[in-house]
């Protein structure tokens, strides 16, 4: 995506910014903001998921149930089973994956919308999710390493080696597909790197998860940008027919993505219980998933494929994140909030759908 | 050379006879047209050669490889036009896009094809109906065949974009490539093709060198009227 692409939500999060914060002088404040970081971590993997689905031009309404479940079975095999929590976690995320593919042949085997398969996912999975919780349908974590995902903070020094490696990472990559980054860029990597890095150094430290976060959302990027699979996402979600005329596997591309896409929401699923502490029923549940969509689309990825970055996954849950925390902040009342997230989503599938017809009128 | 023949074909679909003992050649260097009213199983013999369907009767023999352009010609809007070229052909360093490498292969290729453009990156959207027919048969040409067959090529094209495909498909000849052009139009067909093949209800009506023959003659072969 160009700047130019990016630049509605861009003034969006300025906006909202200024607008919190002259309504709270907290909004602004390091604490707040590390908090705010820490808030959207598991939204934005699930919204990262999303966004490689929408780019096919498909939907994927279980990304929430299959984030609560995943967290469900890593609870279990933890407590239950007493498997160490590096092992928990691959067993949230291999069911995720499991979850993604199945879904993704029944999709394409039996070409059934992707709306419909998921939705049917959205009621069995949360039912899967009761039945693995069991009768007490909570469950305390208590493992250093899934509580430390969330409760680890890297002192400024760490944080530093990490942006130094990460601007490294990418001219290298550049380097290697000799698609040359600008000095500019790299500059610009470096202030959008250094800012958070000064703020979270103010308070408590770089979070863990949100370095992991920004990690896997740079990975995916490269993935959709710099290699052949991602290439041929974008072409069957551009146009399928195509792409198959084209040699391309389109249902093995359908198939992956999905896998893809559900495996990264059972990673959003391990990081919020390690935000909560615990495992419950409504793990997965409630807004999270319509907020992960709302993310995807704010940040600038169309609903209707082709068209958009894994990217607009983290901006798109900073603007969502920023404004329930603002109102939280302000101690608004639950009608509010939902209303004024709904009339934010709004106005940013409005500017997709006219950026689209102005597209096609050329 | 002949590169690409066709013998007998004949195919029905329920009660009609789409093709009934068709003939056709096409030799190195040489652009074919075929001509023929709505219904005189142009697309059907097309498919056939491409193979999209087997025939009834008679056979296709292909001596190299074909590329096909169909009419509605397959790109992605949403790509750039180097990535429309390499679809499916992705040059990979590293385990990465190659993307120096296609760009260089695709500036070389559209250069050697007469073909200009605004910009290779410019995604395929921002493109006239004349360039993206370029960049549909430039990414046919990029599959190194032997022959071509291009599906109605200039239709819905203004003038000069037609002349500039029409152009290309003169470049194309001159490669030493045979090529095969599915054509409405008449005045396009007088002007790049060697011979003209008319096609009526399923049948080769007529085989005519545009050097010698009438228009009157091509539209009364097309149309079985008596002129």
């Amino acid at each position: 995506m160009t700047l130019k692409e990016r630049l509605p939500v861009l003034i969006g999060l300025v906006a909202i910014a200024i607008v919190f914060q002259s309504l709270n002088a907290n909004f602004l404040s390091a604490r707040n903001l590390t908090n705010l970081g820490l808030q959207i971590a598991a939204m934005s993997l699930v919204a990262c998921g999303l966004v490689f689905v929408l780019l096919l031009g498909e939907i994927d309404l279980s990304a929430g149930a299959v984030s609560g479940l995943g967290a469900a079975v890593m609870g279990v095999v933890g407590v239950r089973f007493g498997l160490p929590g590096p092992l928990c976690a691959l067993a949230a995320l291999l069911t995720g994956a499991a979850i993604g593919l199945f879904q993704g042949v029944w999709i394409t085997r039996f070409t059934v919308p992707s709306f419909v398969v998921t939705l049917a996912g959205l009621l069995a999975w949360q039912g899967a999710q009761l039945g693995v919780l069991g009768d007490t349908g909570s469950l305390n974590l208590n493992d250093g390493f899934i509580v430390g995902l969330c409760a680890t903070f890297l002192p400024p020094l760490a944080g530093g080696a990490l942006l130094v490696a990460a601007i490294t990472g990418v001219a290298l990559t550049s380097v290697l597909s000799r698609r040359w980054v600008s000095a500019g860029r790299l500059g610009l990597l470096g202030i959008s790197g250094g800012l958070p890095l000064a703020i979270f150094s103010a308070d408590r430290g770089v979070p863990l998860a949100v370095v992991l976060v920004v990690g896997v959302v740079a990975l995916m990027d490269a993935v959709v940008r710099r290699t052949r699979f991602g290439r041929h996402v974008l072409a069957v979600g551009g146009n399928a027919e195509a792409a198959r005329r084209a040699g391309i596997s389109v249902e093995r591309v359908r198939i992956a993505v999905f896998a893809l896409g559900s495996m990264l929401a059972a990673a959003g699923g391990v990081l919020a219980a390690s935000r909560l502490l615990a495992v419950n029923q409504s793990s997965g549940g409630g807004d999270l998933l319509l907020n992960a969509i709302a993310s995807a689309v704010i940040g600038g990825t169309s609903l209707f494929g082709g068209r958009g970055s894994v990217w607009s996954a983290l901006i798109g849950a900073l603007a969502i994140g920023g404004i329930s925390n603002g109102m939280d902040l302000l101690g608004w009342a639950s009608p509010v909030k939902y209303g004024v997230t709904g009339a934010v989503l709004l106005l940013a599938v409005t500017v997709d759908a006219l950026a689209r017809s102005r597209s096609a009128a050329r | 050379m002949t590169l690409l023949e066709v013998r007998g074909a004949a195919k029905r679909f329920g009660a009609v006879q789409a093709l009934d003992g068709v003939d056709l050649r096409v030799t190195a260097g040489e652009v074919v047209a075929l001509v023929g009213d709505n219904g005189a199983g142009k697309s059907t013999l097309v498919k056939a050669i491409a193979g999209v369907f087997p025939l009834d009767a008679g056979e296709v023999l292909r001596h190299g490889a074909l590329s096909v352009v169909w009419q509605d010609l397959a790109l992605c809007d949403n790509l750039d036009v180097v990535a429309n070229l390499f679809l499916g052909r992705e040059r990979v360093r590293h385990g990465l896009l190659d993307e120096l490498e296609m760009e260089r292969e695709a500036q070389a290729l559209l250069a050697r094809l007469g073909v200009t453009l605004p910009a290779v990156r410019a995604p395929v959207s921002a493109l006239s109906g004349g360039q993206r027919q370029s960049v549909a048969v430039a990414r046919a040409v990029l599959a190194q065949p032997k022959v071509m067959l291009l599906d109605e090529p200039t239709a819905a094209l203004g003038v000069a974009q037609t002349a500039q495909v029409l152009q290309l498909v003169a470049r194309l000849r001159s490669e030493g490539l045979g090529v095969l052009v599915v054509s409405h139009n008449l005045a396009d067909v007088f002007q790049v093709a060697d011979r003209i093949v008319v096609l009526r209800l399923g049948r080769k009506v007529a085989e005519l060198d545009p050097k010698a023959a009438s228009r009157e003659a091509v539209v009364a072969a097309i149309t079985g009227a008596t002129a």
